[in-house]
């Protein structure tokens, strides 16, 4: 029971973008269309499963005065193991996320999770919560991109959707949503609808 | 002279790290309830920008840059794809001195600043104004100037953002919107007004 919640929680209640505000950077930038923000979550959800088992089994040797070197030497491995495997089986994917892949290093869900869960926990709750965090991160990811590209280039995927104007269809693009500070719009709306209905259940749950 | 002012220039508006690149944002969604933590913070970060990219500069041109070790006889040695770990490491020992720099002699920003002084690290700002000088190809003064002025122009912003915070708290806002989604919001709008200073030249 507690180990699930420490995989379902972070999905929607402490979601790690909406609720904790941890992560944002990439959210932002790799969000104008569906595939890379894929591409992007999966990195992600991999990168913060390694280093929260990691940084938990060495949470009792680590001296807490170097423990930020160490984590980031932890954090920064994986990333690099990640980057070269995305530039050897996706080239083409690894040129369109450009630097997104190496920030994944600076991305703070990562090094925000292994400072506030890995290193006060054992290594399988903390394997479930990174799992959960990367989880959440990816759903919010996945639908402000999903909205950036249909509304943006009328496509999903690289499939056409809505028919643009320029290929003689009758939807015009939004300019708009090319630009990153549309992210903040969906985000923002994102989270108000999140934290409605959490406090809406909140209080169904004091009238019980 | 006039090199290192336009530089500067650039960095701090039309090519702001934290509202044109988007760049950092946790810290800067997370640290900007009150104009004072946000100047502390906003200081600090000119500080560690302004030490960390310089070095950064000298590391990369004089140990990890492709021939640049031809003076150890190494002339075709290609470490760049070591500068990711290398940046870190200088970042997160600064930060770490900085840390306990300020909790000695400011111990009240020291707690007012939290977990987020920590998260410096990452912010990616930071990372970030290094990556970006190695990609433009500075020279060491120019990554001094650089540095300095991608700090101000971060600092800069969160300080703006903070004050606009401040200003909303007497407003009156839907229950869900409080809080995080309007910064959200705020900051798309903040950031649509710096993307019209982009056609400025010094």
């Amino acid at each position: 029971m507690r180990f699930r919640n420490h995989l379902l929680k972070p999905i929607i209640q402490n979601n790690p973008i909406s609720v904790q505000i941890l992560g944002l950077c990439s959210a932002l930038a790799v969000t104008q269309s569906l595939l890379p923000a894929l591409v992007m979550s999966i990195a992600v959800i991999c990168v913060l499963a390694f280093s929260n088992v990691v940084i938990s089994l060495l949470r009792h040797i680590m001296p807490s005065s170097i423990r930020l070197i160490l984590e980031m030497t932890i954090i920064a491995s994986a990333v690099i193991v990640v980057d070269e495997v995305i530039k050897t089986f996706a080239p083409e994917m690894s040129q369109i996320l450009s630097v997104f892949v190496a920030l994944i290093v600076t991305n703070c869900i990562i090094l925000g999770r292994a400072e506030s869960f890995a290193s006060i926990h054992g290594p399988l709750a903390s394997l479930l919560d990174g799992i959960g965090n990367g989880i959440g991160y990816s759903l919010l990811l996945i639908f402000v991109a999903t909205v950036r590209e249909i509304f943006g280039r009328g496509t999903l995927l690289g499939e056409v959707v809505l028919l643009p104007l320029s290929s003689g269809g009758w939807y015009l693009e939004n300019k708009f949503m090319a630009l990153p500070a549309s992210a903040f719009f969906i985000l923002g709306i994102c989270t108000w609808i999140i934290k409605s209905y959490l406090n809406k259940t909140k209080i169904n749950q004091r009238q019980d | 002279m006039i090199d290192s002012s336009d530089i500067i220039f650039k960095a701090v508006f039309t090519e702001n790290l934290a509202l044109v690149f988007l760049l950092g944002m946790c810290t800067y969604l997370a640290v900007s309830k009150n104009v004072k933590t946000a100047l502390g913070l906003g200081l600090a970060v000119i500080l560690v920008q302004t030490i960390t990219v310089p070095i950064n500069h000298l590391i990369y041109q004089h140990l990890l840059r492709q021939g640049a070790l031809a003076w150890a006889g190494y002339p075709e040695l290609d470490l760049s794809y070591l500068k990711l770990i290398s940046f870190i490491g200088v970042i997160a020992a600064l930060v770490q001195t900085t840390e306990m720099v300020m909790e000695r002699f400011f111990p009240y920003l020291f707690k007012s600043l939290g977990i987020f002084l920590p998260l410096l690290t990452v912010n990616c700002a930071i990372l970030g104004g290094s990556l970006f000088m190695v990609q433009r190809n500075y020279y060491f003064a120019e990554s001094v100037a650089y540095g300095f002025g991608v700090g101000l122009g971060w600092a800069l912003a969160i300080v703006i953002f903070a004050a606009i915070r401040e200003r909303l708290q007497e407003s009156a806002i839907p229950e869900g919107l409080q809080g995080l989604g309007l910064a959200f919001i705020v900051t798309g709008l903040l950031s649509l007004g710096f993307n019209g200073l982009s056609g400025l030249e010094f």
